[in-house]
């Protein structure tokens, strides 16, 4: 095992050396992770604490990120909007992780009907331009984060089932599978300690990558008015209103939440592509 | 040929069911008792009843199934509260405006995107494929929204070169007569070259801003396509035979590569149909996008359904064509049918 563990290491410090890029990523999602739990603490104001005279400051020294028409101080909607916007990223794709890959392990490993309908259900949801079939499920069970959550999970659905369902059939006619049955495991008990972990690493690349994809799904809904509602702070919610003022020059209002929304997507887009690079055999040499 | 677009004509229908009772079940979800809503806040329990009778809603869910096709085959997706007009109409009249909009987005992407990948997949690791790569990864992570913003402050603010971003054309220009429902085509079909350049600037940004969207997934499965064929037996065998490089980069490189770039097209369609709805909002696009939109802060239902059925059963109308562009490109494939 310390053997396995010390050539694991080896291999990440190779393919990481390789590619500083990653490493910066990790950093960078470190930082943003850090940022939102300890949100109420870094924020310099209050998130939501207006200020009329101070309305539509430019970024000064008191205001790093300048305040916006209400003048609420920018930078400090920012640090409040990576908290939300995490969490529902999180929540959506912890959600869609646990059901998709469930649904894709029992597609995979029983076959039969169970396949077809997991394999229909994810070809119907695949048929609709995925940002459109959130909105539609947004607008339809009604206007709330809740709903912003089960919908981004839902578009998400389909990779996770498939991936998992390939991953599962190919490895569950394996000889390994195989010795676990003989040594008296029960169906339950293979999947559960001998297939799941091995999926495992194979669907966290997945969770980096649907991660940057959930967040810009989800600032994208608030960005049209969907899900979360003013005056929370939200990084889509912050660039919407922003978007009155930029054609007036006030650039900041968008800019800076633009910019936090970019950097996070960018940031879990690198590490997943970093993580697949890291499992991916034919580059372990 | 014919039996293969059959085939995969029933290959679509199962895909379409699915649309249909999808958007049937969110019909049904509406937020609190449809027949409340449709009936207005004033309404008396009476007045509730009669309106759940009208709709239908007292119905079996079959029959409420039965009633919703046949609605649908009458091209009958409601009325919509906030404009007063049945919501075909309106997803009639303003889908040239999407199309336009999309179709220019797409345009852009793969004149873009293929030839970027195709280069960088000549020097794998050379400066131009990192900038290639960099460009792609950091294009697919903007918000569209965000970009779209971004274009309109440094191209109309401080550059002024762009017209203010409100909708397909200036206030003072007249829309030119309706034959394909494109300004910049209609313009150019009757000879009108101002009307032309007044849409087709109001047009640049836009699609734009689609475009960046789109390039990252274009260029990336391009160099990957390109550089396994060029890793080949029958380009080195080109290459022996003293072929051009340009002549193998392009007839024997590129023609092999285009199989992977079709097949990514279909997810890069889903990408640009729903990032749309985003550009639509950003730039006062009148199409069904931003009419789906305004109708949702309204609570306007209607027209958010038909809306998410146009979109899909066009998304699953492009996939077809997809498929059959690739059995004419691919003979392999004719051959298997």
């Amino acid at each position: 095992m310390s053997a396995a563990s010390s050539t694991f290491l080896a291999h990440a410090r190779h393919t990481l050396g390789g590619n500083p890029v990653t490493l910066v990523a990790a950093c960078l999602a470190g930082l943003l992770i850090l940022v939102a739990l300890l949100a109420p603490w870094i924020a310099p104001y209050d998130p939501l604490a207006t200020d009329p005279i101070n309305k539509l400051q430019p970024p000064s020294a008191s205001h790093w990120f300048g305040t916006d028409q209400l003048g609420r101080d920018v930078l400090s909607r920012v640090i409040a909007a990576t908290r939300l916007d995490l969490a529902i990223a999180v929540a959506s794709v912890a959600l869609v992780f646990v059901c998709g890959t469930l649904a894709g392990v029992a597609a995979g490993y029983l076959g039969g009907w169970t396949d077809r309908i997991v394999g229909r259900l994810a070809d119907t949801i695949m048929a609709f331009p995925l940002f459109v079939l959130a909105m539609g499920i947004v607008a339809a069970l009604g206007n709330s984060v809740g709903n912003i959550v089960l919908a981004t999970a839902v578009v998400n659905f389909p990779l996770y089932a498939r991936i998992a369902r390939a991953e599962t059939s190919v490895r569950r006619t394996q000889g390994w599978v195989e010795a676990a049955r003989l040594c008296g495991h029960s169906e339950l008990s293979i999947v559960l300690t001998q297939l799941l972990p091995n999926l495992l690493p194979i669907m966290m690349v997945q969770v980096s990558l649907t991660l940057g994809y959930a967040i810009l799904n989800a600032a994208g809904l608030s960005f049209i008015g969907l899900g979360v509602r003013p005056p929370t702070a939200e990084w889509g919610i912050m660039v919407a209103e922003g978007a009155t003022y930029i054609i007036s020059g006030e650039w900041w209002l968008a800019l800076f939440p633009g910019l936090a929304l970019m950097v996070a997507v960018l940031t879990f887009n690198l590490l997943g592509d970093g993580l697949r690079d890291l499992l991916d055999p034919r580059r372990r040499t | 040929m014919l039996t293969l677009a059959i085939r995969r004509l029933m290959a679509a229908l199962p895909s379409l069911v699915g649309v249909v009772i999808v958007t049937f079940l969110l019909t049904r979800a509406l937020p609190g008792d449809p027949a409340a809503y449709f009936a207005g806040p004033a309404a008396t329990v009476q007045a509730i009843e009669e309106v759940r009778q009208r709709l239908g809603l007292d119905q079996p869910l079959w029959v409420q199934f039965g009633n919703y096709i046949g609605d649908l085959v009458r091209g009958d997706f409601g009325t919509s509260l906030s404009t007063g007009q049945p919501v075909g109409f309106e997803l009639a009249t303003r889908l040239p405006a999407s199309a336009e909009l999309t179709l220019l987005g797409l345009l852009l992407a793969v004149v873009i995107a293929v030839p970027a990948g195709m280069v960088a997949a000549t020097r794998p690791n050379g400066w131009f494929d990192q900038a290639v790569r960099v460009t792609a990864t950091a294009g697919v992570s903007l918000p569209t929204f965000f970009t779209g913003l971004l274009l309109v402050y440094v191209f109309y603010y401080i550059l002024g070169w762009a017209p203010a971003p409100l909708g397909r054309l200036d206030i003072f220009y007249t829309a030119p007569p309706h034959i394909t429902g494109f300004y910049t085509l209609d313009a150019l079909l009757i000879g009108d070259a101002e009307t032309f350049l007044q849409a087709l600037s109001q047009l640049v940004l836009p699609a734009l801003t689609l475009g960046i969207f789109a390039l990252a997934p274009l260029a990336r499965i391009t160099r990957g396509a390109m550089l396994e064929v060029l890793g080949s037996d029958y380009i080195r065998t080109a290459r022996a035979a003293g072929l051009t490089p340009t002549r193998i980069l392009i007839v024997y490189g590129f023609r092999n590569a285009i199989l992977p770039v079709l097949t990514v097209l279909g997810m890069v369609l889903s990408f640009l149909l729903g990032a749309n709805v985003l550009v639509e909002k950003v730039f006062a696009w009148p199409g069904i996008g931003s009419f789906a939109v305004e109708a949702l802060v309204a609570s306007d239902y209607a027209p958010v359904q038909g809306f998410v059925l146009t979109m899909a059963v066009l998304y699953v109308g492009l996939n077809l064509a997809i498929d059959l562009a690739y059995g004419l490109l691919d003979p392999r494939v004719r051959i298997e049918s």
